[in-house]
């Protein structure tokens, strides 16, 4: 492992290298190394890692294939043959830990009801290569929170060293599927082949069950060939199972992380404790990018229990006997901002500027087919419309709060982050550390949904726990995680279609501003011979960052909401007319159908009920929604959703479908009441009271039906979120004829409409 | 000085009488299931009972609850460590995802069942309407409360 020192010599020569054109290729990527091995207390441990650089000639065609498994993902066995998983990915609330922990115990044949898991450190050994290889190597999609680190904290290739991400619906998808399946199968090998060393037995007469190695009717515990195995070297590329021969996979496993989550001891990263340990709060510029200018503290410091007030440049932090405390005191802290021309952004300026990008900006085409130009100019009309989604805040249930303690050159930070490992790095570099030094001890998240892939807060409580001398626990009141989040851009795109003679669509372009990630989010799968999407960039000082499926929930409203538009123009049904465009798409129409007839698509509905359709595909998840709205007392009430998806196999399928529910209702919110908006360069909202959230009294009836086909394993956090918000305004159109170009629903009056 | 009983503990608080409960049960009592969501009402993540009555512990000073009986999510289950039929629910259905809002979630439906044993759907909306469950698990919370009310 390298030090920090070493680490930044290391990025400076990288960085020289790649100027010199050196591409960080696989080959240079990725060198392997199988490793098994006895831990301390004679557990074995097995895992294959992989160390860049590490290129020998038995692996160059491992290296070079085309679709290698690396497993940098490593099971233990103890002698009392516990199996205990380690998972590279934090748990908050996705059920990640159960279905890693089963795709392990699948392969491995181990007892998964007596199975151990535990929360991978942040350790470079457990940087989850799957993700960067995914990511490096031309993979289906970037990981959205990855993205973002990406752009901004590290070198490329040296970044790769440091993922250990969970986002953009990787978990399942990359460490399940390349690792925890390759590995539970590579340690099933090794402890069979140690057994028959052991009773000198032909290895075809042995089958493995619930942790225990068979012999005919002589059995014995895993554990008594950890020795043996350990001595063994792993199979890079075990047999694994045919999924038609799942055992555990495919069957709703009750999740490990629950009864903690119902008597109160489950552990947040805001349940922290540590002895001698003070609170803090803060508040930060409100106009992202400013500092304070002045700042009267002497009242605030006054108050009784309050250790300290501190100017830490963009943001005021107070540390107190507890937090109540300390916020009380931060409310009487006096400070002046710095100003700029930032102040006089708003909404308006923000949205004008987004339409001069889009009428006079250097655009980049991100998807193109056949040629749109000649096909707009050959088609018998033209459809054209213009959307708008504001800026969104994550709302984690559990506001931003990270504990941290600095002290003799080393540093402990408590905190549930959507990336531990970069967090570590992130934080030696902010205290001017080692890595070594730094220990990051990862707990439950009270959400993430991308806003915990951003080490912000974390970094907040290094610097004031430094500061005031004590371990801190810093916990940032509801209206700072409100307004000093890093939201899913506003977004204003505009559609144009070239139609034949029936109104069907031969030509497709859009324009739009902001493209994060992933770039398929603008791709259009129907069945239209002329494409292109492209995009303007028009930075504000507003922050942004990953928000649950990132770019596919802008495109899944824009797409939706217009292909309806173009069904409507051509007076057919919205339904029929994507499957018309869908012919060729197999997958797509199962799931678009199976949507429709859950719902009864079609049938009488009562006076003022409608309902809408969409079908977005998102991290190799193809969903489909319809909506029963009900537009009777003149605002829009969401009945039930139906929804359909095929994400090739569910690993645990209740826990998908809770999965989609929660996507669903996360979507809806937005599609319902989701605004940040910028007045004189601030947001404006602060709280629940203005950041509305669907509750128990508005939240729709859900059913879910899980579609299982060939196709590869596909995400299941995100991809219940995209169609919502279209499937809902093509069902208020439906009832009230009211075309909604721009979301939340909130903005529009309906009152005359029903 | 406030005394006060929680989870049938008699304590004895030496801070400002003023403090919200949710932070004198997380920060002296180290009782750290009660969650802080909004601070001002608004979510229901810091729903504790005082003297049976849900209330929200974040704009509660310690005074109200002077020589009152608190109880948290701590304090539900019975003494032998047997889950409230309520918590048996919530795993029975599968309900929490994050987990954050279901101490608070649990905490009022407890009270919803102790006042109406068969609540039907717009009971349940009324009663749950001020809990914020961010991750969405609304349909299954429903679900939950109805089978533990078989059970209560
Ligand atoms: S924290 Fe008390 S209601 Fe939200
Ligand atoms: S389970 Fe996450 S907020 Fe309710």
């Amino acid at each position: 492992m390298v030090t920090r020192v070493e680490k930044k010599a290391a990025k400076k020569a990288k960085r020289a290298n790649e100027s010199r054109g050196r591409k960080w290729t696989r080959r240079s990527f990725i060198g392997a190394g199988a490793v098994a091995g006895l831990a301390a207390g004679g557990a074995l441990v097995v895992g294959i890692a992989i160390r860049p650089g590490d290129r020998t000639d038995k692996l160059a065609k491992f290296v070079t294939d085309g679709d290698e498994q690396l497993v940098t993902t490593w099971v233990k066995i103890a002698p009392d043959n516990t199996v205990t998983a380690i998972i590279p990915h934090g748990e908050m609330g996705q059920g990640i830990h159960t279905a890693l922990s089963a795709m392990l115990a699948e392969e491995m044949e181990a007892d998964w009801e007596a199975m151990e898991i535990m929360e991978a450190p942040a350790e470079k050994d457990f940087a989850n290569f799957e993700l960067g290889r995914e990511f490096m190597m031309g993979g289906a999609n970037i990981p959205g929170p990855l993205f973002d680190t990406v752009n901004g904290l590290m070198l490329k290739a040296a970044q790769s060293m440091d993922l250990q991400i969970t986002g953009g619906s990787t978990s399942v998808r990359f460490t399940g599927v390349g690792a925890m399946l390759t590995a539970g199968a590579a340690a099933k090998e090794l402890l069979l082949e140690a057994a028959a060393q052991q009773w000198d037995v032909p290895l075809s007469e042995l089958r493995a069950e619930k942790s225990y190695i068979y012999h005919g009717e002589k059995k014995a515990p895993f554990a008594e060939f950890a020795v043996t195995a350990a001595t063994l070297k792993p199979n890079l590329r075990p047999k694994l199972k045919a999924r038609s021969d799942y055992k555990l996979l495919g069957q709703s496993l009750p999740r490990v992380d629950i009864p903690a989550k119902v008597d109160g001891t489950a552990k947040f990263g805001i349940d922290a404790q540590v002895d001698g340990m003070k609170y803090g709060t803060v508040m930060a510029a409100p106009v992202h990018g400013q500092s304070v200018a002045k700042m009267d503290a002497a009242e605030a410091k006054a108050m009784s229990g309050v250790h300290g007030v501190y100017n830490m440049g963009d943001y005021v932090a107070v540390v107190a006997d507890g937090y109540w405390q300390a916020k009380q005191a931060l409310d009487m802290v006096e400070v002046e901002w710095t100003s700029a021309d930032t102040d006089n952004v708003s909404e308006e300026t923000i949205f004008a500027q987004y339409a001069e990008a889009l009428d006079n900006g250097e655009k980049t085409v991100l998807h193109k087919s056949g040629n749109v130009t000649k096909a707009m100019k050959e088609a018998s009309s033209v459809y054209e419309a213009e959307y708008r989604v504001p800026y969104l805040a994550h709302a984690c249930m559990e506001p931003m709060n990270a504990t941290a303690w600095v002290r003799d050159g080393k540093c402990d930070l408590w905190a549930g982050t959507q990336n531990p490992l970069g967090t570590r790095m992130v934080t030696a570099d902010t205290l001017g550390m080692d890595s070594e030094n730094v220990t990051v001890h990862t707990a439950f998240m009270g959400g993430g949904f991308g806003r915990r892939a951003t080490p912000d807060y974390t970094n907040q409580a290094v610097q004031v726990a430094k500061k005031a001398g004590v371990p801190v626990k810093l916990i940032w009141s509801r209206e700072e995680t409100t307004q000093q989040d890093h939201y899913r851009p506003s977004v204003l795109g505009r559609f144009k279609a070239g139609l034949d003679e029936n109104g069907m669509p031969i030509a497709w372009e859009s324009s739009f501003v902001h493209k994060m990630d992933p770039p398929e989010a603008s791709a259009v799968f129907y069945d239209i011979p002329n494409v292109k999407a492209q995009y303007a960039e028009s930075p504000t000082h507003v922050r942004l960052g990953p928000w649950r499926s990132v770019d596919h929930t802008q495109h899944g409203y824009f797409t939706e909401s217009f292909i309806d538009e173009l069904a409507v123009n051509a007076k057919m049904d919205g339904y029929e007319f994507r499957r018309k465009l869908l012919k060729d798409k197999p997958r797509h129409l199962k799931v678009l159908d199976t949507a429709a007839k859950m719902a009864g698509w079609g049938k009488a509905l009562p006076a003022g009920q409608a309902q809408g359709i969409s079908i977005c595909e998102s991290f190799m998840t193809i969903v489909a929604e319809v909506v029963t709205v009900d537009m009777s007392q003149g605002e829009p009430r969401v009945l039930h959703v139906a929804c359909a998806a095929d994400a090739g196999f569910a690993v645990n399928p209740d826990g998908f479908k809770a999965q989609m529910e929660s996507g669903i209702i996360y979507g809806l919110t937005a599609a319902l009441f989701g605004e940040i908006t910028i007045s004189d360069g601030a947001v404006e909202q602060s709280n629940f009271h203005d950041y509305t959230m669907v509750r128990m009294d508005n939240a729709p009836e859900i059913d879910v039906e899980i579609i299982t086909s060939d196709a590869r394993i596909g995400g299941a956090g995100e991809p219940g979120t995209p169609p919502i918000s279209p499937a809902v305004t093509n069902a208020v159109f439906k009832a009230t004829g009211k075309r909604i170009r721009e979301l939340p629903l909130s903005r529009h009056d309906f009152g005359a409409a029903s | 000085m406030v005394q006060l009983t929680v989870n049938g503990k008699p304590q004895t608080l030496d801070i400002d009488p003023d403090t919200p409960v949710l932070w004198a049960v997380r920060e002296q009592l180290g009782l750290n299931g009660t969650k802080f969501g909004c601070g001002a009402s608004l979510c229901g993540a810091c729903t504790v009972h005082i003297d049976g009555e849900p209330v929200r512990s974040c704009v509660t000073p310690l005074s109200d609850a002077e020589g009152k009986e608190v109880t948290t999510i701590e304090g539900i289950a019975a003494p032998d460590g047997a889950l409230h039929a309520v918590q048996e629910a919530w795993i029975k259905h599968q309900v929490p995802q994050c987990g954050y809002c279901q101490s608070g979630q649990i905490m009022s439906a407890v009270a919803l069942l102790k006042d109406n044993a068969d609540p039907s759907d717009a009971d349940i909306d009324t009663a749950m309407a001020g809990n914020v469950c961010r991750c969405g698990m609304y349909t299954r919370i429903k679900a939950a409360i109805k089978t533990a009310a078989k059970e209560v």
